[in-house]
């Protein structure tokens, strides 16, 4: 990962950054400084709409870098989001403080009316928010590598592993379901306050976090193409197009697997962490088996083991969801979003990106054939690099 | 608790009643006896009618039980004049109450209603006891020595020992003396002889309300007697235990061919083309709405055939999903061999699409499937209470399962499918049409799943979302059990199914299910393959 930076960013990774970080600066302005007449302006529920779309794009980049990059098709990646939006939630909870409708100082409003008496043990700490930022990463990457590290061992690979994540939060979403998990139950936890001191419902607050988001989603971003643009990176890819192989050539495969798997767990985590304060509530649904194979369908959308497809996928489906279930449309949003999971793995199984790249570096190769034709004897077309050839399973 | 006790200690008056009465004039003429009794109803005071209830009670008359009642319900009336007595019928008619037939020349404006205070209605009480120990319906003489069983009042005894003279029916005569030695147990004068009979009594009974008649007894008996009852109280917990143990079992096998249905499809699709089926679980709700669309046809046009209404439900639901599985294969599956986790995404959009056809075309709420008379209803076998719905799935599901052994077994298509699984290379080079036989294989699994659905639709509720709850114990079942192999699909659905059902008591239903998930993922870890897993080079191709 100490590749230099003009390794780890190539064009459409910088103008990728280039848009994060443009959006995170650009978007407060146009909503502060534009007037509201102007076509310019960005209203506020814009701004939250799509800071929950980018925390979704986020998502979106942690399950492209193990199923794009290492072959692990994770249909439990919600439960990692979802835990770091509880850790989030818990600090949230916390700040209310006495000005919940029961108006006890100690106890959270659920907790009151659910008869607890003292608060349990696992929510100390999340007063402070330095605490929950460390359990924000530490709670799902904890969760990964306790996961990852038994399945990774014993060598379950495909759809077995598939099948087992879904387990995996499956049982999360049972257990969350439940009053006395001290969670909040089917409610979850909702009606925040404060975060840091700001009112989470403020509109400068809304902006800030906005922003921040999409500072995370360009960090993210950024640790991704670090990571697969070092030599670790090409490990993983050849990991995911021969996994026996790489082990027979002396690589560790289960440790490789298990790294990235716990460093994309952390990074769904924190933009579940980011989601909650910008939607206002965090409950057990979020670990619905359904919401989880959804968000790979961001990724096969915009283009698996492409980073930028992903976070595409994500805005691009989520927009649609959006713009559908808010319309006359609403009943056939399920039809579309169905029809989606099949045409994209039938007629595009490289992803908006991938087939733009592919299309594009054809093109690149029949201008260099053309030109060596003209120039000297015909000589064998170069293939595809491996990266953006169709990858196996 | 409370009701019990007032309930039986009416019961107990009204024996002894009943026995001074029986005893005073053992010889009288009924008819005569009921006429003159009921004309203490008319004298309109409260000590005549107290008298009355006693008298008509004990009158063997069986209008007694329509009098007593008319009584507590205030429809008992009276005419001053003449002092005779009516009753109000439930239909608003007038009856005489000596001959029960419609006395149609009095007028309801001349009548009064028997006035009726506590003391007259703890009378009525105990009269209704007494006429239920001894009712001619064996259903409420079981009730009545039920109700003495709790209470143990020992005033009881006497009218029980008269009780039990006159049973004739052996199972009410076991509950009389069950209820007999249990009010010996609480009678402090009983002798060390009686007491220990009543306890090997209560003893042989062994459930739970006998454990806590011997474990309550009081602490000066004497040592004999201690002993004996500590020696019951063992001797019953551990029958206890074997039919719970038995229970446990019984719901865990019904629980388990409930997932063996819904799995035993999945398994063939997975064990022959290597493909995850998101929409299995939707093939099921296709056949459960199958089942209620062939019982909508019954009832609208024969409902005479409602009867056999699943038996057409079978064959149908398996065509219709059978098909629909054959064109789900050859218009989309085909395209993605060798892509499972692509496979899987498609086959989710396929349930998603499905899904919300269903809710468009029949809407979200939950259909009306009923049972089959045979199916309704349930019987007992010694301490297990076993449903006959529950039975037929069990016994289905082993239908089913042998009869795909078969076809795996004995026909040629079996025998393709089986060289498919193991070898699909080799098996193409031997002229085996491998896409034909992956057509009909999905075929067969998705007709699976709609049998599996007309069963279903007789213990879950027929919604849109009914195969979405069974989609991932489905997987569990196949990933546990192991693939290519019907036995590990077997075993692995009764071993979760009675592995839930034992948590469960533990752990309650949810914990229970969250720690058969965790053992699952834990197990995988040792056995990647599952139970049962094929081995050789060909499974890692």
């Amino acid at each position: 990962m100490t590749a230099p930076l003009t390794r780890t960013l190539d064009r459409g990774a910088t103008i990728f950054l280039a848009i994060c970080m443009g959006a995170a600066i650009l978007v407060p302005i146009l909503h502060l400084f534009v007037p509201p007449s102007s076509a310019f302006h960005v209203p506020v529920y814009l701004v939250a709409l799509w800071g929950k779309y980018v925390c979704y794009a986020l998502l979106a980049l942690s399950i492209d870098l193990i199923w794009g990059y290492c072959g692990i098709l994770s249909l439990g990646h919600g439960a990692f989001f979802a835990l770091g939006g509880y850790a989030m939630g818990m600090y949230l909870m916390r700040q209310i403080g006495s000005r919940g409708v029961y108006g006890n100082s100690i106890l959270p409003d659920f907790m009151v009316f659910l008869n607890y008496k003292a608060l349990p043990w696992y929510w100390y700490g999340f007063d402070h928010f330095w605490f929950a930022a460390i359990m924000i990463l530490l709670a799902p990457g904890l969760l990964a590598f306790c996961f990852g590290w038994l399945a990774f061992r014993s060598r379950v690979t495909g759809v077995y592993l598939s099948i087992i994540t879904q387990a995996m939060t499956y049982a999360l979403l049972l257990a969350f379901f439940r009053n006395d998990f001290g969670f909040g139950g089917n409610n979850g936890l909702t009606d925040f306050k404060d975060i840091l001191g700001f009112n989470v419902q403020a509109q400068g607050t809304r902006l800030v976090l906005f922003s921040v988001s999409c500072i995370a989603l360009a960090l993210g971003f950024f640790i991704c193409r670090a990571v697969i643009t070092s030599k670790f990176g090409k490990v993983l890819v050849a990991i995911r197009d021969a996994e026996s192989r790489t082990r027979f050539l002396g690589y560790r495969v289960e440790n490789y697997k298990l790294f990235v798997f716990v460093l994309s767990a952390c990074m769904a985590g924190v933009a579940g962490a980011l989601y909650v304060p910008q939607v206002g509530i965090i409950n057990p649904g979020e670990f619905a088996p359904a919401s989880s194979i959804e968000a790979v369908i961001w990724v096969a959308v915009g283009g698996r083991g492409t980073l930028t497809g992903a976070a595409l996928g994500a805005l691009v489906v989520n927009y649609g969801k959006t713009y559908f279930t808010s319309g006359f449309l609403a009943p056939y949003w399920l039809f579309l979003l169905g029809a989606l999971f099949v045409a994209v793995t039938q007629l595009l199984p490289r992803g908006i990106v991938g087939t733009w790249r592919y299309y594009m570096s054809k093109r690149r190769e029949q201008q260099a054939a053309d030109d060596a034709e003209a120039a000297v004897p015909p000589a064998p077309p170069p293939s595809a690099t491996s990266l953006l050839a169709r990858p196996a399973e | 608790m409370n009701m019990v006790r007032n309930r039986a200690f009416a019961l107990v008056t009204a024996c002894c009643l009943l026995l001074i009465a029986g005893i005073a004039s053992p010889q009288q003429a009924s008819a005569q006896n009921f006429e003159s009794a009921l004309a203490g109803f008319a004298a309109d005071s409260f000590g005549d009618t107290e008298t009355a209830i006693g008298a008509v009670a004990t009158s063997g008359n069986p209008l007694a039980v329509d009098v007593i009642n008319a009584l507590q319900e205030g429809r008992l009336l009276f005419n001053p004049a003449d002092k005779k007595v009516y009753v109000r019928t439930a239909a608003g008619t007038i009856n005489d109450a000596a001959t029960g037939t419609p006395a149609a020349d009095v007028k309801a404006g001349d009548l009064q209603t028997v006035r009726l205070n506590n003391r007259v209605r703890r009378g009525i009480d105990a009269a209704v006891g007494a006429l239920t120990l001894l009712s001619p319906d064996a259903g409420k003489r079981m009730d009545a020595a039920k109700a003495v069983f709790k209470s143990r009042e020992a005033g009881a005894l006497k009218a029980l020992d008269v009780a039990i003279a006159k049973e004739t029916e052996p199972r009410v005569k076991r509950a009389l003396v069950d209820a007999r030695a249990a009010v010996i147990l609480n009678t402090p004068t009983a002798s060390k002889e009686e007491n220990l009979e009543a306890i090997s009594v209560i003893r042989e009974r062994g459930d739970q309300e006998a454990r806590s008649l011997l474990t309550n007894l009081s602490a000066d008996s004497h040592d004999d007697i201690k002993r004996a009852a500590a020696a019951g109280v063992a001797s019953i917990d551990a029958s206890l235990q074997l039919w719970s143990a038995a229970q446990n079992m019984w719901y865990g096998l019904s629980l388990g061919s409930v997932l063996l249905l819904a799995a035993i499809g999945l398994a063939i699709t997975f064990g022959v083309m290597g493909v995850i089926n998101m929409a299995h679980g939707e093939m099921v709700m296709i056949g459960a709405y199958v089942t209620f669309a062939v019982q909508e046809v019954i009832r609208a046009y024969n409902p005479a055939l409602f009867d056999i209404s699943l038996v057409i439900a079978v064959p149908l639901a398996f065509l219709v999903t059978g098909c629909f599985g054959i064109l789900i294969e050859r218009t989309v599956i085909r395209f993605l061999y060798g892509r499972p986790l692509e496979t899987l995404l498609a086959t989710w959009g396929l349930s998603l699409i499905i899904q919300q056809a269903v809710r468009t075309a029949y809407g979200s709420s939950n259909k009306d499937v009923g049972s089959p008379s045979w199916m309704s209803g349930a019987f007992e076998l010694g301490g297990l209470t076993i449903t006959y719905n529950r039975l037929w799935i069990v016994c289905f599901t082993i239908f089913v399962f042998v009869a795909l052994l078969g076809v795996l077994r004995l026909t040629r298509l079996g025998l393709e499918m089986r060289a498919v699984t193991q070898n699909r290379t080799m098996a193409a080079s031997m002229g085996i049409a491998t896409a034909r036989i992956d057509a009909l294989t999905f075929g067969l699994g998705s007709g699976v799943a709609g049998i599996a659905g007309v069963a279903l639709s007789q213990i879950d509720n027929v919604s849109p979302n009914l195969g979405q709850s069974y989609i991932i114990d489905s997987f569990m079942v196949v990933v546990f059990g192991g693939v290519g192999n019907l036995w590990g699909t077997l075993v692995g659905a009764f071993t979760l199914g009675i592995a839930n059902k034992f948590l469960e008591p533990y752990a309650g239903a949810v914990l229970g299910k969250i720690a058969i998930l965790v053992l699952i993922i834990l197990f995988i870890q040792k056995r990647p393959r599952g139970l049962f897993a094929l081995k050789g080079r060909s499974v890692e191709a």
